[in-house]
């Protein structure tokens, strides 16, 4: 048998990945940009080359509203869950010492990624509500005198459901970049002096930077991309793109929904483009 | 060892308050499920009892969540084996330079930032025009690969950074084919972060809502099935579906650990002979 050349090996292993991409990426991006310039009656849609859906887009305060929110989201979750996940993955890191005990810690806060996003959302309505938890133990710490109506169905839950789902995605990538740091380094900061503070912004902080781009890609996408989360948390009250879009949907308003999801979409990469040139992924994997 | 500074308390206690954040919610409710006949969504317990997990076997209380739970393992089970095959595939390819590498690269970064509702309606769009019915085996099967393909492929990427090519050389000079470099030598070796692609492949599918929402057609998966619940349904009902598919999800996660486990066991008692003599 003769062997086959490198190159050609190499297509047939990447054959199935394209093809999957190819048929249920690329093909469904190019079909949205198409429909994006139809037209829609109230009951169809018909194939047309037509900028209405844009014009109409992007001429509505309503749309420069409903994406200022999208990013007022994602900017708020990134914050927090940056906080909470560099925090969490440089104790792990740093502060734990046994080997045994840092894979059982660090599971322990990745197994709620493997369960239902959608229930640990409902989760939380016994312990916002009206009537919840947090509003018993408020009122009898004598904190408050009637319940708080904004825990639940808020800008507050949706954003404190985001950063529930989400913070695990900080916590990964960075503990995976801290790991990595050689541990002479921070020796020799302290030889030469440091204290830990200093150890922290000018050697960690500094090598951990990839970690945190590959986090700050994963928070920004879901959250600009969510609907599900702001349509429950919310109540309905709030909205953003992902929100806006799926109206469309249920009123069968394709065309105006593909336009919309063209915007998001290259809202998103223009973002995450931004965000890769600071880090080379398959590098820090 | 030299003695806890002050920071580890503090960051102890922190990590502790994430723990309580991170499972608080889902522990409630796990409790709130064995709420009494009268008990509503909410504090306080009105008795204790199997009552709302008896109403998950009655087809109209609940609608059909077991024909979606079926449907939601069988997806499940398909998309785990596709993505794993296809992943493997996928990073052995990259170990190699070919002719349009990067694009593929970059075409996989997309397919995990892309915004889900895009894939569910663009696929939902093409179906539609082209007459095809939506159904969870063909469209939403394909939605949901764009979706875990590409957390498997970055596994693969992180295992093969790992990966000590001189093994490979070794089996070479013996004589392997590249056939039986691949079958003997890199396979065995990775076969523990095989189970963890697995395992993303099937959770990520078992619990994926967006992707399919367009794409799945007249049988609801069981994620959208409980999401239909959530707007009609306002009994604990909903809450002992939540604890019973949570500790599905758990039990799939240890059995999954499990295998790692006693893959790499097994490995560590029979990867060396040393000292053992000539075989």
């Amino acid at each position: 048998m003769r062997k086959l050349p490198e190159s050609v090996t190499a297509w047939l292993l990447a054959a199935p990945m394209a093809i999957v991409l190819a048929l249920f990426l690329v093909a469904p991006i190019v079909m949205i940009v198409a429909v994006s310039f139809w037209g829609a009656t109230e009951w169809s849609i018909y194939p047309a080359f037509q900028f209405d859906n844009y014009a109409f887009l992007l001429t509505s305060e309503v749309t420069w509203r409903v994406f200022f929110n999208t990013i007022k989201y994602a900017f708020i979750t990134w914050v927090f869950t940056l906080g909470i996940g560099f925090t969490v993955a440089y104790f792990l890191a740093f502060h734990v010492r046994s080997q045994t005990w840092q894979i059982a810690l660090f599971l322990l806060c990745t197994i709620p990624f493997w369960t239902s996003n959608i229930i640990r959302m409902i989760s939380w309505i016994p312990f916002l509500g009206r009537n919840g938890l947090a509003n018993a133990a408020l009122i009898s710490a004598g904190v408050i005198d009637a319940p708080l109506e904004w825990l639940l169905f808020s800008d507050f839950s949706v954003i404190l459901a985001f950063v529930h789902l989400y913070t695990l995605f900080m916590v990964v990538p960075i503990f995976n970049t801290m790991m990595r740091i050689d541990k002479s380094l921070i020796e020799a900061a302290v030889d030469a002096g440091a204290k830990g503070r200093q150890v922290l912004r000018y050697v960690i902080i500094p090598l951990t930077k990839p970690g945190i781009m590959i986090g700050t890609i994963f928070v920004v996408a879901l959250v600009m991309g969510d609907f599900i989360t702001v349509r429950f948390m919310s109540g309905s009250q709030s909205a953003n793109v992902g929100r806006m879009i799926q109206n469309d949907i249920a009123l069968l308003a394709y065309p105006s929904a593909a336009a919309t999801a063209v915007v998001l979409l290259a809202t998103v990469l223009m973002i995450i483009g931004a965000l890769l040139r600071f880090v080379d992924i398959r590098k820090e994997l | 060892m030299e003695p806890r500074s002050r920071s580890f308390y503090v960051l102890s206690a922190f990590f502790a308050l994430f723990l309580i954040f991170l499972y608080g919610p889902t522990f409630t409710i796990a409790v709130l499920s064995f709420q009494g006949p009268g008990g509503g969504l909410t504090f306080p317990m009105r008795g204790v009892s199997l009552h709302w997990f008896r109403d998950l076997f009655e087809q109209q209380a609940v609608g059909d969540i077991w024909g979606a739970f079926r449907r939601s393992l069988v997806l499940g089970l398909t998309v785990m084996t596709t993505t794993v095959i296809v992943s493997v595939m996928g990073g052995l390819a990259f170990r190699k330079r070919f002719a349009g590498s990067t694009a593929l690269f970059y075409l996989t970064i997309t397919s995990l930032v892309i915004p889900s509702i895009l894939v569910s309606l663009g696929v939902g769009l093409i179906w539609s025009q082209s007459g095809l019915p939506v159904h969870w085996s063909t469209s939403g099967f394909g939605a949901q690969l764009t979706w875990t393909l590409p957390f498997g492929l970055l596994i693969m990427f992180a295992v093969f950074n790992r990966f000590d090519a001189s093994f490979e050389e070794a089996a070479r000079d013996l004589g392997a084919t590249p056939w039986q470099v691949v079958r003997h030598v890199v396979l065995p070796i990775i076969a523990p972060s095989l189970i963890g692609i697995a395992l993303f492949g099937f959770t990520l599918s078992y619990d994926e809502f967006a992707r399919t929402l367009l794409t799945s057609g007249s049988y609801n998966t069981l994620p959208l099935e409980i999401f239909g619940m959530t707007t009609n349904v306002t009994s604990p009902v909903l809450f002992a579906l939540g604890t019973l598919t949570t500790v599905f999800s758990l039990f799939i996660v240890a059995v999954f650990l499990l295998i790692a486990w006693a893959m790499n066991k097994r490995r560590s008692r029979r990867g060396s002979d040393a000292g053992k003599g000539d075989l």
